[in-house]
């Protein structure tokens, strides 16, 4: 019942992450932090078996700030999605492979565009527009078919987000504790201020 | 008293000298030119091939100019044998890169990758280090078209026109008259071939004699690396006057 979320749009992408941290049907921490800056203008929001998502998204974090300090350069958002594809595919055939989803948002600083990188613990990988993973997809999916376009503002993007969260708290059997959002633009990256106790209205 | 130090690739002379890292670069003052010059829209790699014998076979590919990947290229002064196993490995880390991040390599990173192999035969005991000097020409997002040379030390540099080989530092003082920064494709080409005409022994030349080879963009935005054919170095010597007449050939064979 994690839920992870990304949405591009004009000059920017958006990634939502639950911030439950769940065992079983328990909740642990209600202010959890799924996600992880690999370096300045790359981010990636995990889910999957508990130790598995940390241990693999700090072994990623590691190599691609190695890669920064080797060549004095950031590994562009595309670059480090085959490259944390290649890692999953590698584990995939393993003994013990990581069971790991992930959603991988960035800024081109190169081509000046916003890019959104869907993988899951199977190592399929896909640029997309905007992402879900887990339950989410179910609930998401069709209200960003409906109302996401390539170039909205960021102001477009918080809405429809708005509309997500809001959603999955109507849908959704357990309580995932809100999401944080955090923001990737050409000036890296930020975490947005994010209200999560709007009361919804239930049919 | 030398001797003791000139054997040892790995081992400093009493003056802090690496003798036969030096010994390598000499090897390579003697070898056939190679330069090459960096213009806006690309940039241009010329090798003076040395002509053995009249009856060894005139290989019609390319000896000094080879290609490393998708946007890079370069031209070797010095041990071809030596040069061979260099670009092997290029070739390899290059699609290495390319496979893990689907993405082609950063043209620096692939020449540190190239020197950091030549500096470890200038530590590690008991072999002769690389006898080649190289010119890289490529291009990549981040920092658009690049000239690279490096030596057998393991050094490296960035560079807007340069040279190797024999008569370097005259060709190095005639690049210095004449290069312009804003000169385009063409202008670099005409450059070159005046280059090598002065640096190289035999007063005309010929496509028999030089290498050449470009790299550059295509009007639709793509980056290509061309390798040149005999009759496209013939046609650029005619246009700077520096063609061989067709009866002087007949002379001299």
């Amino acid at each position: 019942m994690e839920v992870l979320l990304g949405i591009t749009g004009k000059d920017f992408t958006i990634i939502a992450a639950s911030k439950a941290a769940m065992r079983g049907a328990t909740i642990l921490k209600a202010s959890d932090d799924k996600t992880r800056a690999l370096n300045p203008h790359t981010l990636m929001a995990f889910s999957g078996e508990a130790g598995d998502t940390v241990q693999f998204a700090e072994f990623i974090q590691a190599n691609v700030q190695l890669y920064s300090m080797r060549n004095g350069m950031e590994l562009s958002p595309a670059a480090t999605a085959n490259f944390v594809r290649g890692e999953l595919a590698r584990a995939l055939r393993s003994r013990r492979p990581y069971t790991v989803n992930l959603i991988l948002g960035g800024y081109d600083t190169i081509t000046d565009k916003p890019t959104l990188y869907w993988i899951d613990y199977l190592a399929s990988c896909a640029p997309v527009p905007y992402a879900a993973h887990g339950y989410a997809q179910y609930y998401c999916l069709s209200l960003l078919d409906k109302h996401h376009h390539p170039d909205i503002s960021f102001d477009q993007g918080m809405k429809i987000l708005r509309m997500c969260t809001e959603e999955l708290k109507r849908r959704l059997p357990i309580d995932f504790k809100g999401v944080i959002v955090k923001v990737i633009t050409k000036d890296g990256i930020r975490e947005q201020e994010y209200e999560d106790d709007v009361k919804v209205v239930v049919p | 008293m030398s001797r003791r130090y000139d054997s040892r690739t790995t081992i400093f002379s009493p003056e802090g000298r690496l003798y036969q890292v030096e010994y390598a670069l000499e090897a390579i003052s003697h070898a056939g030119t190679a330069l090459g010059i960096l213009a806006q829209d690309g940039i241009v790699l010329a090798a003076e091939r040395k002509v053995t014998s009249k009856l060894l076979e005139q290989d019609t590919s390319a000896e000094k100019l080879y290609i490393l990947n998708d946007n890079m290229i370069c031209a070797v002064a010095g041990m071809t044998a030596d040069a061979n196993i260099l670009i092997n490995y290029a070739r390899q880390a290059a699609q290495r890169y390319l496979l893990t991040y689907n993405e082609d390599i950063p043209c620096e990173q692939l020449v540190r990758r190239l020197c950091d192999l030549k500096q470890g035969y200038t530590q590690h005991g008991g072999l002769r280090p690389f006898g080649v000097s190289f010119i890289y020409a490529g291009w990549d997002p981040q920092r658009q078209f690049q000239l690279y040379q490096s030596n057998p030390s393991g050094n490296y540099g960035g560079w807007k026109a340069t040279s190797v080989g024999a008569n370097n530092a005259s060709a190095q003082s005639l690049l210095k008259q004449d290069y312009k920064e804003e000169c385009d494709l063409k202008e670099a080409c005409g450059l070159a071939v005046k280059v090598l005409s002065k640096t190289m022994d035999s007063t005309k030349l010929s496509s028999e004699k030089i290498e050449f080879a470009t790299v550059g963009r295509t009007k639709s935005g793509k980056i290509y690396h061309h390798l040149w054919g005999a009759d496209e170095i013939d046609a650029l010597l005619k246009e700077h006057g520096l063609a061989k007449a067709e009866d002087t050939e007949r002379d001299e064979l």
